[in-house]
This record gives C-alpha cells, structure tokens and sequence, in this order.
C-alpha cells in the first residue's frame, strides 16, 4: 500500500519503523526539517519529501494521488486536519488525524464526516484509556483488552517467593485449574512463547491470557490483589491528566493532581470538582509525603520530561506500595527502563502507532480484513492479533494439533459467540469464531497467515 | 564497521561477476572458439569459489551505515576489476596483469581507454566481454545485487547512494529494491531498443552487440581496429542519439513513463546538457567546415564527437586531434563537463557545473548586495546548503586528485597535453584523450606505474572520488 506520513515527530518515525517492518508498503514522509527527513530516509527504506503537507506541490510530489492512507501527525492538530482535508481533495485516500486538544474532541464527532475522517487518533486520551484499564486491576503491568473488552491479556511479574517460581506453565491448568493460557514470557532480554513445559522463575514477566472475570480466581490463587485502586496521585496536569481525572473520578476514584502551573491548576479545578488540584512542584519531596504518597493506592508521573518521570517513580516505589504507572513519551532505551522497577510504563507514542498500524493492516485487505484488534505485547516484540474466521477459511473445521502453523505461534482464545475457549489440540476453529493469535512474526492481515 | 554484511555482499558481487562471465562463454562457444573456453571455465569457476567462500554465512546483523556502504562499494568495485582481468590473463590477450588491469578498470568503469593495439586478433569472447563490462559498470553491479538479491535492510540505500553518479541521489520510488528495478528496466529496454535500431542498419550482430554495450554504458571500447570508420552513417547517428540518451538522467525517464512529461521537461540539467551539445555542435560545425567534404559529414561528425565526449563515451568516427585547436578546446571542456547525474556518464556532472556556476553569480550578488539572501535554485527547487558544499569539497578534491594524477604521470616525460588529456579522459571515464592518447593511438604509451595511476583515476571517477578516499581513510579505520 501507498502510505504518506506527514510530520515526522515521535510518533511519525515510530510509524515508519513500524510501517517499515511490515515490508509491503510504499511509505513516504512529509516534513518541514530536512534533517529529519534525511535520517529517516537513511534509516528506513522509505521515501522522504522535505517541505510542508499543506503546500500542494510538496504533497503531490509525495504521491498523494497515488496514495492508499495519508497519516497526519504533524505537532499542531489545525494542521494535521488541514492536511487530510487537502489529501481528500487531491487524491482519494483514507486519511488518519492525529487530534490531541481536548476542546475538539467533542467538536470533531461533528466534523469526521465533513473532513472525510477515516480515523482520529488522540494519543493522550489513548493513554489515558489505558492507564484507567491498568488501575482498575493494579496487579497487571499492562493489560490489552480485545472481542470488545471481554477478553484482556495481563501482564504481570512474578515477584519473589511467589507461588509460581519454579512452576511449569501446564500445570496452571492441571494443578492450579484455572482456565487461563500464558501466551508469552520475558526474562531479561529475551522473549517466549512458551510450551506446557516451560518453566517461571521469579522475575519473569508473565503475560496471560483470559475472559475478563476469569484471571480473578487465578489471581487470587497465586495471591495477587484483584480489586481496584480506590485513590491515586498523579503528577503533571497535562492532557493525559485532564483525560485520565475523567475517567477515574467517573469510577469513583478519588483523584489528586500536582500541578505546577497555577493558571492550569484553576482550569483542571473547574474542570473537575471532584478532584483535589494541589499547585506545587510535584518533585518536591516533601510536598508528596504531606499529600499521602505513603498511603497512595496508585501513583502515577505523567509529567512532559520523562527523566522526571522515571524519578519520580522510582522515589514512589520507595516511600509507599503503590501501583506506579510511568508515562515515557521520548526515550528509547527500552532495555535499560525495563530493568528499573518503574511499575507500568505506558509509551503513548507506540499506542498511536498500534493504533494506526492495526487500521493499515485492516485496510490492506481487500476483503474488509478479517483483523479485529492488535496489540503489541512482551514489549513490542510480538503481536497479538483478533481474527474473524471468514467462510472457506482453511483453518476451520480441523483440529488445531493438525494445523501445520508458524513457529513462534500460539492461539490463545477462541470466542465462539460470546463462549471462550482456551485452545486445546483437539479443539475445532469454526466459521465466524473471533481467534485471538499472538506471533512474533510481524505482517500478518488474515487469519490463513498462521499457517506456514 | 559492520565486517559481516560487507563480507557478504562481496560475496554476492563475486557470484554476479561469475554469472557475467557465463555470457562470454557463450559467445566462444557460438563462435567456436575452443581454445579459450577452458579459460572461462576457470575464471568461473575462481569467482564462483570466492563468491561462494565470503557469503556462505548470512550475517546476523545487517544494520549498515554510511561507512559501511562506501566501503562496500570501493571494495567490490576493486575486487570485480581484479578478478574481472583474470580472462584477460588466461587467454593470453595483454602481455601483464597490470595492462589486464587497465584494461578491465576502463571497462567496468565505463571509461574506454585502451592498451590493446590489435583488437582484431583477440578472440571473439574477450573482445566480447571487454564490452559487456562497460554494459555491467554503467549502471552499477549494487544497483543491481540490490534489486535482485534478497538483501533487505534500508542500509542498501547507502549502497546505491555510493554508487550512483550526482551530487544527490533520490529514490524514484520508496522502497530501494523497486527503485533498483526501475533504474534496470528502463536500461535494458533502452539497450534493445538500440540495438534493433543497429541491426536494422545492417549492423553485424557481434558488432551491433559490443558497441550497443558500449554506448549504453557510455564506455566506449570498438567492437574492431577500424572503430567506427566501417559503420553506415545511419549506424553512426544512431549511436550519436542513442550517446546523449543514455546521458539523460534516467528519472527523467521514469517520468515520462509516470506521463508526467510537463515535470520531465522541466529538468534544468536536462535542458542545460541539451543546449551545452547543441552548441557545442554548431560551434564545431562552422570550426571545422573545410575539413569535410559535405554539411551533413560536418554536422555527422561534429555531433558525433560532441556527444561521445561530453557522455564520456569515447568512440570516433575521425580523428579529432586533427581538428582546428578551437574545437580540440572545446571537445577538452566538454570531457569536465561530463553528462547528467543519475545517467550512465562519468565527469564532473552537468548538475554540479549549473551549480557551481549559480554559486558564482550567487556570490557576486552577495558583493553587490551585501545584505541581500540568495538561495541556489535548481528546476525550481532550493538547493540545501549541504549539497552545495558536497559540491564545492568534491570539486577541490576532483582538482587534487586530478593535478597529483598529472604529476605523477609526467615523470614518464611524455608532453604536457598528452599527460593532461590522459589524466582528463581517465578521472572523466570518457577514453581518448589528445595529441599520443589520442581516439587513433591508445595508452600502451604509458609505463607500468603510470597505467596504475591511471587505474586508480578511473576508479576515483567513477564513483566520484569518496568511496575510494573513505576506502583508504584511516578515519573509516579507526576503532
């Protein structure tokens, strides 16, 4: 496919990377620096266009009327709706916004139609949405929810002395009998789809799959919490904040924000009267512990400077048991912040991504893709996709244990309406189940890709 | 550095090197020349081992970098010529391996410059495969491996960027592997196109073969002793056209495909290159009016010599050295000038002359106006600041390289005009130079150290001087 990236800032070179990897796609980038276009050019095999996705001539040259999907993530929303707007007029494109400012989120519901919208895409409530997710069930590192929330994929790290250190992943089901499949395992640097015989050690990040009431009993049984948090701090009042004070005080959630600015700290008051807004500079240590850091439920650093952040985090894992939940929106030393205790990190920059790349995916398919969701799971180094069995799909009606399938494959859920089945070898796939795959290969766009 | 992967695509370069050489092989059998069979056979075979040895294991890390792909580039380049000479050697063809060299450098770098007197007594095959070198070097044998072989990776953009001759070089599409293809497509359909043209002019096949090769490549070694002499005139204007087509840059051509024929006609280099040949031709034309019998054999040769110099081709259809000294300046000028970037043509790039040029006015607008900003414009478009100064460094290089060259060469004592000329038809890739280099005598004049500057300049010129500087950098070296 024929994409075009307009604005080359964290989440354009996250897409291309992405976009990239996936191999079959022609992709050109838009960008007034040149520099950056240049280094992304010299990086990726792509195409790069130094000029501004609003001028006519420069967004010809890029291939506009070529082009399949116009993604526009330049820094200002005006723009990026601007661009896509043009894009319709010169081509005949789908079109992808990014639009983060909270006064147009309502606003755009009217607009979609009329800018000819495919997608909007807005990272900070994205995030948002996920950290909710994640207080909700503070055991889980991350969570990936798909068949429309009903069955999520956890992650979560067995901590020492625990129950399932030195214990194979089979017997969760034989000894334990919980109906859960661990669908994937990161020790250090490494990744596994693991077999029944793979053995957990303390350390490990586990990621599981289950309905979303039945990871309850299996969490109880190793002895995890299950319940939601009931109060959280969060520092930094940004757009993040605003979204994700929404959603919690909705939930009855007792929210308290630390912001430095005192003109942000009256609009987030009148924005919400729930809410406790303490004008202060969050990393002041002494601030935190007066507002209850040792006796927070959950705390969560969503500042724009992502060393604070990790600092801040690290200071709250060592004043209180809170769940800590990291936003990190530039760095990309993924290894080095995976070894720090950092609780959940959330990277709004590869939610965009996931975001967009599995509505590429869905487009490439003539067919109307059989593709529901996608994630990026064990730290972006497999996926876990949701299927549509289409009719004569040559995957159904055989027994899974006879499938020839991809290594490095696994299928971790069959939802047959609204019935979840954790696959066993005898298990049969029908027409108009919804399959969830989780792979380390990348590119796949219809269920028959699983097999070899 | 990334040793692995370079080691790799040597060895890929090697098996491509064999592959060609299945070609030559074809023709000694065609032409049952047994004798020298048992030759090839060996040279395929030493590529094929050495192919085979450097990619048996697949790097795991393919990541490449700037670095990496020039030195890919100047490597692979050195090691084809080398082994590339090896028929020359095996079939007794020159009399050393340094004049084997020479020989196989002025093919693959499109140059033409010859150490062999009697062509007409080699056999078939090597006459064949000197030919067929210039048809591989013109494009380039990265571009290619790139567009064949499964090398993924956007590290091969460096390749093809270290490769291609121009001051920028630009995708026609984005992903490389496809820009690759294109760039191969368009040079062969252009390559058959003229060689139907040649057999429809009564051409001898072998003959039609070689010299096609040798304009698409703007090489410019003769298929015979008697170079273009024996050829129609309707061959001999063929070729002229077919010389300034494949001095176009070849974008130029993917546009017309894409019928974007408004855009490609826009291309000021094309325009300027076109303009330089038309003058240039008129200029000769009434320059040498009384050496030829008609207007039509004024206008014939002039234009044949323009554009074999200014495409840094090489061939003749008369002896130029003696033309009016008028002309014999000019057709000197013209060999710097060198064709379009992105085209198979060697020289100093039409491109880099508009701007270097605008850069003068540029500055003298600056002296009037001190105040005043001046941006470079090329078809239209801002030429960035980093591209100008690539040019103004390569040309201080290009004159380094080309003034350390000549003196060198001298101490062969041989006349200014000569050593200059050599050195100037060597680092432009055109082939003949003037006055004991002349397009009817050939470089055996030279001494076995003054051919390996020689070697070197060719190699310098094609792929414009940084590959092989970067090669022998102790920078790129350097842990």
């Amino acid at each position: 496919m024929n994409i075009i990236i307009a604005g080359c800032g964290k989440v354009g070179q996250k897409l291309a990377e992405r976009l990239n990897d996936e191999r079959d796609h022609n992709i050109t980038v838009v960008d007034v620096r040149s520099s950056v276009v240049h280094d992304l050019i010299n990086q990726y095999d792509i195409n790069g266009v130094v000029g501004s996705s609003i001028n006519i001539d420069d967004i010809k040259e890029a291939g506009i009327k070529d082009a399949d999907i116009l993604i526009a993530v330049t820094g200002s929303d005006e723009l990026n709706m601007l661009t896509c707007l043009l894009a319709k007029k010169l081509g005949n494109c789908r079109t992808i916004a990014r639009v983060r400012k909270p006064e147009y989120v309502r606003t755009l519901d009217l607009f979609k139609e009329e800018l000819g919208l495919a997608m909007i895409i807005n990272p900070e409530r994205a995030a948002a949405r996920v950290i909710a997710r994640i207080l909700r069930f503070p055991s889980a590192i991350q969570i990936d929810t798909f068949a429309k929330g009903r069955i999520e994929i956890l992650k979560f790290k067995i901590p020492e002395n625990s129950v399932l250190h030195n214990y194979k992943v089979q017997d969760i089901v034989g000894v334990l009998k919980c109906d859960v499949l661990v669908c994937g395992v990161e020790r250090g640097c490494e990744t596994y789809i693991p077999g029944g015989n793979f053995v957990m050690q303390s350390g490990d990040l586990v990621s599981i799959v289950a309905p979303i009431n039945g990871e309850d009993a299996f969490f109880k049984k190793i002895g995890f919490k299950t319940y939601g948090v009931k109060n959280a701090i969060i520092v930094g009042g940004g757009d993040t904040a605003y979204y994700l004070a929404g959603r919690l005080t909705e939930s009855g959630i007792s929210v308290k924000i630390i912001e430095q600015n005192s003109e942000r700290c009256d609009e987030l008051c009148n924005k919400f009267p729930k809410a406790t807004i303490i004008n202060g500079d969050g990393t002041d240590n002494r601030l935190l512990m007066e507002e209850g850091l040792g006796t927070a439920e959950a705390f969560i650093s969503l500042t724009n400077i992502d060393e604070e952040n990790i600092m801040l985090s690290l200071y709250a894992k060592s004043k209180s048991n809170a769940k800590i939940v990291t936003k990190i929106n530039r760095i990309a030393y993924d290894n080095v912040i995976n070894t720090l205790d950092l609780g959940s990190v959330i990277y709004p920059k590869n939610i965009t991504a996931e975001n967009i790349i599995r509505f590429v995916r869905a487009k490439k398919n003539s067919f109307g893709s059989s593709i529901e969701t996608m994630h990026f799971i064990l730290d972006g180094k497999a996926e876990a996709l949701e299927f549509i069995v289409p009719k004569n799909s040559p995957i159904a009606d055989v027994p899974i244990g006879e499938l020839n399938l991809k290594s490095n494959l696994l299928i971790a859920c069959i939802n047959r309406g609204g019935k979840f089945i954790i696959p066993r070898g005898n298990d049969i796939i029908r027409t108009g189940d919804s399959v969830i795959v989780v792979t380390q290969k990348s590119g796949f766009d219809d269920i028959s890709d699983i097999l070899r | 550095m990334n040793y692995r992967t370079i080691r790799y695509i040597l060895g890929w370069v090697m098996k491509m090197e064999a592959m060609c050489m299945l070609l030559p092989l074809l023709c000694a059998l065609c032409y049952r020349e047994y004798g020298v069979v048992g030759s090839w056979l060996w040279c395929i075979a030493l590529c094929s081992a050495a192919g085979f040895l450097l990619s048996i294991r697949v790097p795991e890390n393919k990541a490449m970098y700037s670095k990496d792909g020039f030195m890919a580039v100047a490597l692979g380049w050195i090691l084809m010529s080398i082994f590339g000479a090896l028929p020359f050697v095996f079939t007794k063809s020159v009399p050393t391996f340094t004049d084997a060299l020479f020989e196989t450098v002025s093919g693959f770098t499109t140059t033409g410059a010859s150490v062999i007197s009697d062509l007409d007594s080699l056999p078939r095959s090597i006459i064949f495969w000197r030919s067929f070198s210039h048809w591989i070097g013109g494009m380039g044998v990265l571009v290619f491996l790139v567009a064949l072989v499964p090398m993924t990776g956007a590290g091969n953009f460096f390749l093809i960027k270290a490769e291609s001759p121009g001051p920028i070089v630009s995708k026609l599409v984005p992903k490389v592997k496809s820009t690759a293809k294109i760039l191969y497509s368009i040079y062969i359909a252009l390559t058959l196109m003229q060689l139907v043209l040649l057999l429809f002019g009564g051409m001898e096949f072998f003959d039609a073969l070689t010299i096609t090769f040798g304009t698409a490549g703007t090489g410019g070694f003769s298929a015979r002793n008697s170079g273009m002499n024996d050829y129609s005139s309707y061959c001999q204007i063929v070729i002229t056209v077919f010389m300034i087509i494949f001095g176009i840059n070849f974008s130029v051509y993917h546009m017309i495909i894409l019928r974007k024929i408004r855009a490609a006609f826009k291309s000021e280099e094309v325009r300027c290159y076109l303009a330089i040949i038309a003058l240039a031709i008129i200029v000769i034309s009434v320059n040498c009016r009384h050496i030829y019998a008609s207007l039509s054999d004024t206008v014939r040769h002039s234009a044949f010599q323009v554009a074999s110099i200014i495409t840094t081709t090489g061939y003749a259809t008369t002896d130029f050295d003696k033309w009016p000294e008028l002309s014999k300046t000019l057709l000197l000028m013209l060999m710097f000038f060198g064709a379009c970037a992105g085209s198979t043509g060697g020289g100093i790039k039409i491109s880099r002359i508009i701007i270097l040029f605008k850069s003068i006015v540029k500055e003298i607008r600056i002296l009037a106006h001190p105040r005043s900003a001046v941006k470079i414009r090329m078809s239209g478009r801002i030429v960035e600041h980093e591209t100008v100064r690539g040019i103004n460094v390569f040309m201080a290089a290009y004159l380094a390289v080309f003034s350390l060259s000549v003196l060198l060469i001298s101490l062969d004592n041989l006349d200014f005009t000569t050593n200059f000329s050599a050195v100037a038809a060597t680092v432009n890739n055109i082939g003949p130079g003037l006055s004991k280099v002349g397009p009817m005598s050939n470089f055996n004049v030279y001494s076995i150290p003054s051919k390996l500057v020689l070697i070197a300049d060719m190699l310098i010129g094609r792929l414009e001087i940084f590959p092989i500087l970067v090669l022998f950098s102790h920078y790129t070296w350097k842990k």
